[in-house]
């Protein structure tokens, strides 16, 4: 802590845990601020600060529908912390194992993950998704499984190289002439020296994959309507996005400052990462 | 008396705050003349770097010159800006630096970066800086020059390199000449080649030399004057016979205390005790290239041998090969006679514990993660102990080897670089060995520190009736602690025998070699 503080002081990585930090805490909250029910038909095509009819009063206005805005977008940050903290977590699960495994093995092992990895990377990343969700489905559990599979082999590259470096030390020498296990040299002596470049990558694919998330939904294959969508809610305004801005506006706005807070917040580890590797 | 070079005067560089001290530098005054060498000596941390830094405009990020000057031909260099520097470097102080790989261009042929300093620095024409190139490397006592212009740097040996960094030094003729350590990174025998080359420069051309040196030996060779610095400042200084016949300052007089002596103690001659490991016919193989050529060892119980060496010998390779983590590919290793080669899977992780290594590095031999206590009891506990012994043993261990009882919950970053190798001392010995491997395991440390764990591992090593192979470059390292040393080039056994009859009356020529090229002979 005592090292993280200066860093959480300086004003860029401070803007990016405000923003990263506010949109967990409105997605925990979503129920007490969303003033209304992201699904319930109120009034089409109000502007943003207008009240309705019955004086109701819409902060960001309402789409075609008659669904209050605001009230969409506080619901969708909690689909959006949701999904894309799973996502990117099975992700890692995957890559971390299978990099470990391939860094530390090497010979035919790694050879054929590091294949494997790559035949999957050399699809573009959006191909990649359409197929996976038009063969099967536009559902929660598999935009989770579309974004594991597209992302796991970048992870797993990035963990392989970290651990290919690590393994050459001599401490994990001296753990193999110890007699120490295999699986306990990975996971005591690799894994844990691992962490700091790795909680910078975390922190980045997180908003990569909040970004993932709302360019499904823009396409149509996120989470089926009604659900309360970043993406999709750009989607559904872009045909009147220029007689009525405020439909795409305000979602544009949330992705963004979500993967800016992300990607700030990325930049502070990293500075405090090498000033820990400078000190030691 | 001829008029100083470079006057360096009360020169100070302040640290950043927080640092341990305020000044990396602190009041320096120094002088060089033509045709002399100023040997800067310094353990690490004295500020040595920094001061060379200073001089050649190019202090480290976040340090600045706080005081002082640095005059030379009636300018003071500290208050160059970035522009005159450009003019001044290569043209009037030439700079050799530690590792000739890394000063040269791998993309370029030494003839052409030869050529760029006088591109920079003169208007000669092109034929005329092609002769010059020619020159210089025919100066450097090259062999074949033409070959030496058409290479690239990674076609040519370290010492070849060194020697074409200092010919690029000396294109232009610089009065002055700046060398960091430009001979720590060479073989012993290239060593007493470069240092003989730069003697010639002062010699016959008259160059003013700043030489900076950790290396006492070094210092004894090629010192006109001599400067000690300890933390910043400068202690002693004064003509080399001076300085290291009767020094004046408690800190010169342990620095030159520190330096091992060629000279070998009387050992009691081996007994007949079965050894504790045996080596026969061991042959290694990288690809089609032959590494090992039928190396025989054979050690007792609380022996000490002594694998002496040059960089490619193989030494590390044995190494290596004795503690599995590369197989050779033909041969037998016994410990205390049990076939270590055939072992496979759990039998080869239950036999490892007897034969263990402390590393070179002692910055990367412990787990940054893993706190040092844990870290050694997780060794005694591989070995059987249990976990209560295993503690208690590791207390032991840390007694044993000087740290503290605070050292258990501490992490590696806490400790200096002898404190580390104790670390890893304490943690071999955690696993009851037969047999200690150390590999270059005082190579990396400060020549007082080097004493010390010298000193801790001769006194284990009797104490626990170890079998230990030492691995070393250094002869001087070597006759201190062994009873027997084995003489290695190019993969084979060159010349064995005891301690003092191979270091006294060396038989092989390569041995009379290595031991001409020992640095300080004459002095210590």
């Amino acid at each position: 802590m005592k090292t993280l503080f200066p860093y959480l002081t300086k004003p860029l990585v401070l803007v990016g845990g405000v923003l990263a930090l506010g949109w967990l805490l409105v997605a925990i909250l979503a129920p007490l601020i969303a003033p209304y029910d992201p699904l319930q038909t109120l009034q089409p095509l109000t502007k943003p600060m207008t009240v309705g009819a019955k004086g109701e009063f819409f902060l960001f206005g309402t789409d075609m529908l008659g669904r209050d805005i605001f009230s969409r977008l506080v619901w969708g940050a909690r689909t959006v912390v949701i999904y894309s903290t799973l996502a990117t977590l099975t992700a890692y699960a995957f890559g971390l194992i299978l990099g470990l495994v391939a860094g530390y093995a090497g010979g035919r092992t790694d050879a054929v993950l590091s294949f494997l990895a790559n035949v999957v990377l050399s699809f573009p990343v959006l191909v990649l998704y359409i197929v996976i969700i038009v063969v099967i489905g536009a559902s929660p559990v598999n935009i989770v499984i579309a974004v594991t599979f597209s992302s796991a082999p970048a992870i797993f590259r990035i963990v392989r190289g970290i651990t290919i470096d690590i393994a050459s030390r001599d401490f994990v020498k001296a753990a193999i002439t110890q007699g120490e296990s295999t699986w306990r040299i990975l996971l005591v002596d690799i894994l844990p020296n691992t962490t700091g470049p790795l909680s910078v990558d975390f922190c980045l694919r997180l908003g990569y994959t909040a970004i993932t998330i709302g360019t499904l939904g823009f396409l149509g294959l996120g989470l089926p309507p009604p659900t309360p969508d970043w993406g999709g809610m750009v989607n559904e305004g872009r045909s009147m996005a220029i007689a009525f801005p405020h439909l795409v506006i305000f979602p544009c706005i949330a992705i963004s400052s979500l993967t800016l807070g992300l990607s700030l917040l990325a930049d502070g580890l990293r500075e405090v990462n090498d000033a820990k590797e400078r000190q030691a | 008396m001829t008029q100083p070079l470079l006057q360096i005067r009360n020169l100070s560089v302040a640290l950043p705050k927080g640092a341990d001290r305020p000044f990396a530098v602190h009041d320096v005054s120094l002088e060089v003349r033509p045709a002399e060498i100023l040997c800067v000596v310094g353990e690490s941390g004295s500020g040595k770097s920094v001061l060379t830094a200073a001089l050649m405009g190019a202090a480290p990020k976040g340090l600045r010159v706080a005081a002082g000057g640095a005059l030379m031909g009636g300018r003071d260099l500290l208050t160059l800006s970035e522009r005159q520097w450009r003019d001044i470097r290569g043209k009037d102080i030439g700079m050799i630096f530690q590792e000739p790989m890394a000063s040269l261009n791998p993309a370029l042929t030494v003839a052409r970066q030869i050529e760029e300093v006088f591109e920079l620095h003169s208007d000669y024409s092109r034929a005329e800086r092609a002769a010059r190139a020619r020159k210089l490397v025919e100066e450097m006592h090259l062999p074949e020059p033409d070959r030496i212009l058409k290479s690239f740097p990674h076609q040519l040996s370290g010492g070849q390199c060194q020697r074409v960094v200092i010919a690029m030094a000396l294109a232009m003729n610089p009065k002055l000449l700046i060398a960091d350590e430009p001979t720590t990174a060479l073989d012993v025998t290239t060593q007493a080649q470069v240092l003989k080359l730069i003697r010639e420069l002062r010699d016959n051309h008259g160059h003013g030399i700043i030489f900076i040196t950790h290396d006492l030996g070094v210092v004894a060779d090629i010192a006109d004057r001599i400067a000690v610095m300890r933390r910043g400042e400068v202690v002693e200084v004064g003509s080399a016979k001076q300085v290291l016949t009767s020094p004046q300052h408690d800190y010169t007089r342990a620095l030159i205390a520190a330096v091992p002596s060629l000279v070998p103690h009387d050992r009691p001659s081996a007994g007949t005790e079965a050894p504790a490991l045996e080596v026969t016919g061991l042959n290694h193989c990288y690809g089609v290239k032959q590494v090992l050529h039928d190396i025989a060892l054979s050690v007792a119980p609380g022996r000490v041998l002594s694998i002496v060496g040059e960089s490619g010998s193989g030494k590390s390779t044995i190494a290596k090969n004795l503690i599995r983590l590369t197989d050779p590919t033909s041969g037998t290793i016994s410990v205390a006679g049990q076939a270590m080669l055939d072992l496979k899977g759990g039998a080869l992780r239950r036999m490892r514990r007897r034969i263990q290594m402390i590393f070179q590095d002692p910055f990367g031999s412990l787990n940054p993660r893993r706190k040092v206590g844990p870290m050694i009891a997780r060794a005694a506990m591989l070995s059987g102990a249990s976990r209560t012994e295993a503690v208690t043993r590791t207390k032991e261990l840390l007694e044993l080897v000087g740290l503290q009882s605070s050292a258990y919950d501490r992490r590696p970053a806490a400790f200096s670089g002898g404190q580390r190798q104790r670390i890893g001392i304490a943690r071999a010995l955690a696993m009851r060995p037969d047999v200690l491997i150390a590999d270059e395991s005082v190579s990396a440390l400060d020549v007082s520190v080097q004493a010390q764990v010298l000193d801790l591992l001769a006194d284990l090593q009797k104490r626990l009736s170890l079998a230990v192979v030492f691995i070393t470059h250094d002869l001087r390292v070597a006759a201190q602690i062994s009873d027997e040393i084995v003489v290695m080039s190019q993969g084979h056994v060159v010349e064995r025998g005891p301690a003092s009859q191979v270091l006294t009356r060396p038989q092989h020529p390569y041995t009379r070699d290595l031991i001409e090229a020992a640095p300080g002979r004459g002095a210590f």
